[in-house]
């Protein structure tokens, strides 16, 4: 089976896999790190969101070789060092942009993309960047409020 | 899915060789062929890599057109053809969703030619040329019908070849649980006259409503196609749409992409 090494949240690590695995289940089942969900395995809902080389994919969409030698950004490497969660999963907790939270680790990293290249998003801007990720729970309200809130704006219409 | 061999080839001809192995199948961004596989509906032996093939990634803006490398993801086109083709561009970045967008290649996309996919109607309506290890096809010769192209089995997009219209632009009414287009118009204006390219309405994949691109030719505005509608009979009905409704919004779409050309 081939070896794959990946920076995964800073640290370099190795996995032994099948070329048919795809990245979600290496980070879940070869690494242990369960925070990346999947909830279709068909490129729909966007809870398994990723970065790879600082681009937002679909985890369950992209071979886990296609990685090897990648920097990996997952929903584990997002708060500060001391455990204090980053602005945005703050925010995400301060505005309801969870409720049962599995679709959380793929919204925060689909934001964090969003906010990086644009931190000053439009409501709509950020309803498009949202196109790809579901929720079952919130109505998004809050997740849209959440993710103004993380870049400094004043959310529209509030959740509660 | 059933498991496969897997090589990242750095050349074209080292791709191509890989290619033509009994069972090679290649892989773009995925974002189509991962699905398809995990349902065991492709079962390729071996899997060849196109991402890291040298010379296979990038938009070039230094001839007259538009050229932009086979295994470019959509992404990239949004935002590396925004100054130089917007109408392009802005389809680039209606295709699906933003991590979809990151994978997803423009190669994979007119290979696959999708019924309903986006990419199709803007080679056609630009007069595309698709550029591969063997040989140059025009858009005209490319698309054959639903899924199907001029592609032999083991050949590669290399790049896609766009002249760029005087002015242009493509209107998606999106599917909103799939996100393609449940009806797409690209129009383009160009030097040789209009041309109108449909994708999502028909079954037998992207074609040119003529009917408009006459009306288009003497006077280019939405008030020269008011009242005209396209020809249901061959269009799809499922339950997203009935043919006419499809063959109605072929008619609104069109009338708004004119309107919005530049
Ligand atoms: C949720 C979702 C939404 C989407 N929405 C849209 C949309 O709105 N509009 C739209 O147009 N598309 C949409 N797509 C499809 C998307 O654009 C795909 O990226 C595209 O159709 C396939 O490109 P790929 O690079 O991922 O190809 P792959 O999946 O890697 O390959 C697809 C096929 O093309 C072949 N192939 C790949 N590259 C080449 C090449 N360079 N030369 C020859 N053959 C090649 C493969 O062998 C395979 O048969 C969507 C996909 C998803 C998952
Ligand atoms: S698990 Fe990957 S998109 Fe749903
Ligand atoms: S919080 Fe439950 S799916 Fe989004």
């Amino acid at each position: 089976m081939p070896t794959i090494s990946m920076n995964v949240n800073g640290i370099s690590v190795s996995a032994e896999v099948e070329n048919r695995t795809v990245l979600s289940t290496a980070l879940r089942e070869n690494l242990g790190m369960t925070g990346t969900h999947v909830g279709c395995d068909t490129s729909q809902c966007g809870a398994c969101v990723v970065h790879v080389n600082g681009k937002a994919v679909k985890s369950c969409t992209m071979f886990a070789v296609e990685a090897d030698g990648a920097e990996v950004a997952t929903i584990e490497g997002q708060a500060h060092s001391d455990g204090s969660l980053n602005v945005i999963q703050q925010a995400f907790q301060d505005h309801h942009g969870l409720q049962c939270g599995f679709c959380t680790p793929g919204m925060i990293m689909t934001a964090t993309a969003l906010l990086r290249d644009n931190p000053k998003p439009t409501e709509t801007e950020i309803r498009d960047h949202l196109e790809g990720n579901i929720c079952r729970c919130t109505g998004y309200q809050g997740i849209v409020n959440a993710i103004m809130a993380a870049s400094g704006q004043k959310p529209a219409i509030a959740a509660e | 899915m059933y498991n496969f061999e897997f090589t990242k080839p750095k050349t074209i001809k080292d791709a191509a060789k890989a290619l033509a192995a009994d069972g090679a199948q290649a892989l773009g961004g995925g974002q189509t062929l991962l699905p398809t596989m995990k349902q065991r509906l492709a079962m390729p032996e071996t899997l060849v890599s196109l991402t890291e093939v040298d010379g296979m990634v990038g938009v070039d803006s230094r001839g007259t057109g538009l050229t932009i490398g086979g295994a470019t993801t959509h992404a990239q086109v949004a935002s590396d053809a925004a100054d130089v083709y917007p109408a392009l561009a802005g389809l680039a970045a209606g295709i699906g969703d933003p991590a979809v967008r990151n994978r997803g290649t423009i190669g994979g996309s007119l290979a696959n030619n999708d019924p309903a996919a986006c990419y199709p109607a803007a080679a056609l309506a630009s007069g595309a040329t698709i550029t591969t290890n063997k040989r140059d096809i025009h858009a005209v010769d490319y698309f054959q019908g639903m899924f199907e192209t001029a592609l032999a089995e083991d050949e590669i997009i290399t790049a896609v070849q766009f002249p760029i219209p005087q002015a242009g632009n493509y209107q998606k009414f999106v599917q909103p649980a799939s996100r393609f287009a449940l009806v797409g118009v690209f129009v383009a204006k160009t030097a040789d006259g209009v041309r109108v390219a449909v994708t999502g309405a028909s079954g037998s994949g992207v074609y040119r409503w003529t009917a408009a691109e006459t009306a288009l030719n003497s006077d280019f505005s939405a008030k020269a196609i008011e009242g005209l509608s396209d020809d249901p009979s061959e269009m799809i009905t499922d339950l997203h749409g009935t043919a006419a409704y499809r063959a109605h919004l072929v008619g609104v779409l069109t009338r708004r992409a004119v309107t919005a050309s530049r």
